[in-house]
């Protein structure tokens, strides 16, 4: 809590001088040329919409139409998408340096007439000029130059992996960037070989459009790219369309989540950039100075309109006053006012709906007890407007602690130690960014890590290129813009090469016989255990022999299995890479010493003969081997970034992944899910095969017998179609790995959206062949964090 | 036309001045910058904080009332520095009653400056402590100072000692520039850090710290006689070292950006810099100055092209 503190006798009085104001220093728009009326673009054509229907674009700092834009119906939508799969025929088979020069020369015509497409944006916008100037207009073009040097060494993205374009991409993107969000979902789709069909935000729809006209001019084939404007409707039926193989979604978490619903069960890939809540912490060692400035540039930048701005403020304690003071004292140095004019920092809210909302939160906000701040000058009247808002003596349970707002209102909150701040920046269920303010490097890295989100500024706010990976964890969405990773969204990656297999003929195989009885048990916590149910069910040999009574497992052992695995999880993964490689080492010693046992009671439940049997316990043992070695060399980049900044991208583990078994290879299978999860530093929770359940009970009892740590990996036997949308709905899970049937596959992929949860389905043909082990594999359970630390003195 | 008002003598009057404060070490430990954050702000302020037109020839106006006309040359003379005095006294052709806030010259012109100036409120000051290098003794750079105070000098503008600051010497930085102040008497301390030989930035408010802790009047960032002078950066990292002592202490300490100033433009910057930290208040010559001796000419041709519209030529403006 902030106590508002009172004028020291020091402070500054106003004084009366007149001279220095700044005047208006409007920017020219002469140059501009908005048209009357803006078509649809379809197949390098300006088509009108089949309905007829059109829409007003309005300035949103007066209110004045701009245009009128055509609505697209699902006429169009048709005919957009089809004009994309004829045109990915021939796009994705041209060479890549030819796709390299489109996007250069794209990125070159954005910069030479960056002047009028920042006019045209912060008309169609209301942001400042000086923004869309400085940031929008040469960040777009960044993002073209950038991937144009991907096009041509697509192999080299990603080493190991073969890549192919995905197909017909639909790109949904959201009003507060709209050229900028266009380049950063085009520029990375057309590098890969995709084709496009994109849909501005209805409030803002004119520079995209203005940029369809760039890529016409230089001479991208027709259909590449398509453009339909509209509003949700229209997106609804871009995203329902059967030709589209990719869905790329910038936006709210609500319509977020009505994606992945809508898209369940599709097979459609899917990156969702969603809000965020995104906490700024200032140690009492940080750059006070600059600090306040990053808040300005975290909360204020584009009038607060940004999933990352930095919303929340945590301070701690002892320097809050002093803070709050400084702040207060740069809020009222803000200039509010027409967006055209070069000095001013905060230009209209993007339309009345959006500041009705700020207007409803702001008012709520006072309702629960926090402490309102604006600065004392007037807002203008005309257009949407909004001052700059602090709220002090804010709690974590107000709504505006908790809320995304998307709009200048700044809540902040103190803490007093490194855990505390820590525990209040993961205290949302958001996850896009956040900023760290210390001038102790090791705290600084410390606190980087242990937050989760995925971007993190280290002494600064809000800073973006093409070359770092931006993205969220948790409900901020999933998948990455910018860099390579950037660039994966975008394809079909498969691992390249064969998976080796040992000679194994010098074992010999003992039988067993008349062995004593077993139970099997389930493994949660480190213990082996019964169902919580009591509830068992039979596993018959092939020739229909009672082999054992499985505990067939229930909800409760999902929820205890997924407590233990949040327990276990945070020292797994902070244990060194080199530790849980030994533990993989070791578990696979162990495993071979059942070597003959396991091959015997393969054979025997699925009736295959000894040799498949050995060769599936053989392949399980490589690859436990496998992802050992990967532990310590599965890694990230160094950014080469614009910016001074030393710039890192680099994998963390996602925290508690439940992993959904195929009934058969049963224990290839199994390991195949298993090892890459926890070789990363996640803790699992695996559901093996429910017919052929003995190889994962033997599995038990070595991971139990091995130093795995208690907790790291959790086997809960029973129904997949019972247990795995359990799994699918827990919010505490973040990644969900589905092998089985596809109706139940659609059914987990809706529930998903409970946390938007990471969800992979996936039945491979082949689980022998690379289709199931690889770099990828390791990938898959891993969420990409970029750091950002500010590197002058 | 714009003309300027004069709100300086008001405001100096409700200013205290700056005492010796004891040498507190704790305070320089808490300050810290973060040199990236620093850069981006100036990039931001110089980007969006441009006054046109009228308002423009309204602060080039300001930006002369605060020039403190300089020449420290081994070749000055006492010619050199009189036709000085006249250009400070009317900086400006066409604005007689604009007038520069003082004259900066080596202490052998004092005097010449002084009777140059008699009757106008043009300030002399006279750099000191074995400018720019500071190499000597620190008993002869007392008996410097108190010299040039008895010739008349109103304002001393001191070299800090960057030796002992680098080695780490705070102490006697501060005793230093403690004992200069008490050398100065009643005439104003102005104290150069030569922010271009003190490494990090985390050093320039270290080095501010001590110097307004020592007492003086003016923080000024350097001699202009080394490759690096006056840069924005720097000068944003003092102006919140006021601002933060100020707010502390309550004393109000002015800033000096010196050598390498040379264009209109860049003098708006400054002026910018000012306004949007330590604010309006700090917008007077008694608190902040530019160190220059060719900027005021590119202020008066940029004055000329804001009311003719036309381009002028140095051909046209009397050297100084």
């Amino acid at each position: 809590m902030i106590k508002q503190t009172k004028a020291p006798p020091t402070q500054k009085k106003r004084n009366n001088f007149s001279w220095a104001e700044y005047g208006q220093a409007p920017e020219s728009i002469s140059h501009v040329k908005i048209k009357p009326r803006y078509e649809l673009f379809i197949g390098g054509k300006w088509v009108s919409p089949d309905a007829g229907k059109y829409f007003d674009s309005i300035h949103p700092a007066n209110g004045r139409v701009l245009a009128k834009v055509a609505e697209a119906g699902e006429k169009d939508v048709d005919m957009a998408v089809l004009a994309a799969k004829e045109a990915f025929k021939t796009w994705s088979q041209i060479p890549g340096s030819e796709r390299a020069r489109l996007l250069y020369a794209i990125a070159r015509v954005i910069l030479e007439r960056s002047r009028e497409l920042a006019v045209i944006e912060t008309l169609d916008n209301g942001k400042p000029i000086r923004e869309t100037r400085d940031i929008d207009i040469p960040l777009a073009a960044r993002h073209f130059f950038y991937y144009a040097g991907w096009a041509d060494k697509l192999d080299e993205a990603f080493p190991g992996m073969e890549t192919s374009p995905v197909g017909v991409v639909a790109q949904i993107i959201p009003w507060n960037f709209p050229l900028l969000m266009a380049a950063w979902k085009i520029a990375p789709a057309l590098a890969a070989g995709n084709t496009v069909v994109l849909k501005p935000a209805e409030t803002t729809s004119l520079s995209v459009l203005h940029l369809a006209e760039i890529i016409q001019e230089v001479g991208v084939p027709d259909g590449v790219v398509n453009i339909v404007t509209g509003f949700g409707k229209t997106g609804a039926a871009l995203v329902s369309h059967a030709g589209v193989n990719k869905i790329a979604f910038t936006g709210s978490t609500e319509v977020g989540k009505l994606i992945r619903k809508m898209t369940a069960g599709s097979g459609k890939k899917l990156s969702l950039e969603l809000g965020g809540k995104s906490p700024t912490i200032v140690f009492e060692d940080a750059p006070l100075y600059e600090a306040v400035e990053g808040i300005v540039d975290g909360i204020f930048f584009n009038q607060g309109q940004v999933c990352c701005a930095g919303s929340r403020l945590l301070l701690q304690e002892t320097i809050a006053p002093k803070f709050i003071r400084l702040l207060k004292e740069r809020m009222r140095k803000i200039r509010v006012g027409d967006p055209l004019d070069k000095n001013i920092d905060m230009g209209a809210i993007n339309s009345k709906n959006q500041l009705e909302t700020i207007e409803r939160y702001v008012r709520l906000g006072e309702k629960e007890g926090a402490v309102k701040y604006q600065a004392p000058f007037a807002c203008p009247k005309d257009g949407f407007f909004f001052l700059p808002t602090l709220f002090t003596e804010v709690e974590t349970s107000h709504t505006i602690a908790r809320e995304e707002i998307f709009g200048p209102v700044l809540a902040a909150m103190t803490f007093r130690t490194k855990e505390e701040a820590i525990d209040l920046a993961n205290n949302t269920f958001y996850g896009l960014a956040a900023s760290v303010w210390t001038k102790d490097v090791a705290k600084m890295i410390e606190v980087a890590r242990a937050v989760k989100a995925g971007t993190i500024w280290g002494n600064g706010a809000n800073k973006f290129d093409a070359a770092a990976e931006f993205g969220g964890f948790k409900e901020s969405g999933f998948g990455r813009e910018g860099g390579p990773q950037g660039l994966w969204e975008y394809v079909h990656a498969e691992d390249k090469g064969t998976v080796p297999i040992s000679n194994s003929s010098l074992l010999e195989l003992g039988t067993v016989t008349n062995s004593i009885w077993k139970t099997p048990k389930m493994l949660i916590g480190g213990k082996q255990v019964r169902s919580e149910s009591g509830r068992y069910y039979k596993v018959l040999s092939h020739d229909g022999k009672l082999m054992a009574d499985m505990p067939l497992g229930s909800r409760k052992d999902i929820r205890d299995a997924v407590e233990a695995a949040l327990k276990a999880q945070p020292a797994w993964a902070k244990s060194t890479a080199y530790l849980r490689a030994q533990i993989l080492y070791r578990t696979a010693e162990i495993l071979q010493s059942r070597f003959s046992e396991l091959v015997q009671m393969l054979a025997a439940q699925t009736g295959c003969d000894l040799s498949a049997a050995q060769r599936e316990v053989e392949l399980s043992l490589n690859r436990i081997l496998y992802y050992a070695g990967w532990t310590d060399k599965y890694t990230g980049n160094v950014n080469p970034v614009t910016q001074t900044d030393f710039n890192i991208t680099y994998p963390e583990p996602m925290g508690v992944v439940g992993l959904i078994s195929p009934e058969t290879p049963s224990l290839l299978a199994l390991v195949s899910k298993i090892f890459p999860a926890i070789a990363s530093g996640n803790a699992v929770i695996a559901v093996p095969s429910e017919k052929y359940p003995l190889a994962a009970q033997v599995l038990i009892e070595v991971l139990d017998a091995s130093d795995m740590p208690a907790g790291a990996v959790n086997i809960v036997t029973g129904k997949a179609g019972e247990l795995s949308p359990i799994l699918a709905e827990h919010r505490a899970v973040s990644g969900l790995d589905f092998s089985g049937d596809r109706e139940l596959a659609k059914k987990i992929e809706e529930l998903s959206i409970s946390n938007m949860k990471r969800i992979w389905v996936h039945n491979p043909a082949d689980w022998e062949s690379s289709q199931a082990q690889g770099r990828s594999w390791m990938r898959r359970y891993l969420e990409f964090k970029t750091v950002w630390m500010t590197a002058l003195s | 036309m714009s003309t300027l008002k004069n709100n300086a003598p008001e405001n100096f009057t409700k200013t205290r001045r700056n005492p010796v404060h004891r040498l507190d070490l704790d305070v320089l430990r808490r300050l810290q910058v973060d040199a990236t954050g620093v850069y981006d702000r100036v990039s931001k302020i110089t980007k969006t904080r441009n006054p046109k037109k009228e308002r423009q020839e309204t602060w080039l106006l300001h930006a002369v009332s605060m020039i403190d006309l300089t020449t420290l040359e081994g070749i000055d003379t006492p010619h050199r520095v009189r036709r000085l005095c006249q250009k400070a006294l009317r900086p400006l052709v066409d604005c007689p009653e604009i007038q520069v806030a003082a004259v900066c010259v080596y202490g052998n012109f004092v005097s010449e400056a002084k009777r140059a100036l008699e009757g106008s409120s043009v300030k002399v000051a006279a750099v000191s402590t074995a400018f720019p290098h500071g190499q000597v003794p620190l008993p002869l750079k007392i008996q410097e100072t108190k010299a040039l105070v008895a010739s008349g000098a109103d304002e001393i503008d001191m070299v800090v000692n960057r030796g002992a600051f680098l080695r780490g010497d705070y102490s006697r930085v501060y005793d230093e520039i403690a004992m200069i102040r008490e050398a100065c008497g009643e005439a104003h301390l102005k104290v150069i850090l030569e922010t271009g030989e003190l490494g990090e930035i985390q050093n320039v408010w270290t080095a501010s710290e001590i110097a307004m802790q020592a007492g003086a009047d003016f923080i000024k960032t350097s001699t202009g006689k080394i490759g690096v002078s006056a840069t924005l950066p720097v000068s944003l990292v003092m102006l919140n070292a006021i601002e933060d002592f100020y707010l502390r202490t309550g004393y109000r300490i002015g800033h000096k950006p010196a050598g390498g100033i040379r264009q209109a433009k860049e003098s708006l910057h400054w002026l910018s810099l000012v306004k949007e930290t330590v604010g309006d208040d700090w917008l007077t010559p008694d608190l902040f100055r530019f160190g220059a001796s060719s900027l005021l000419d590119d202020i008066a041709r940029q004055i000329h092209h804001l009311r003719t519209g036309q381009y002028e030529s140095y051909d046209y403006i009397p050297k100084g």
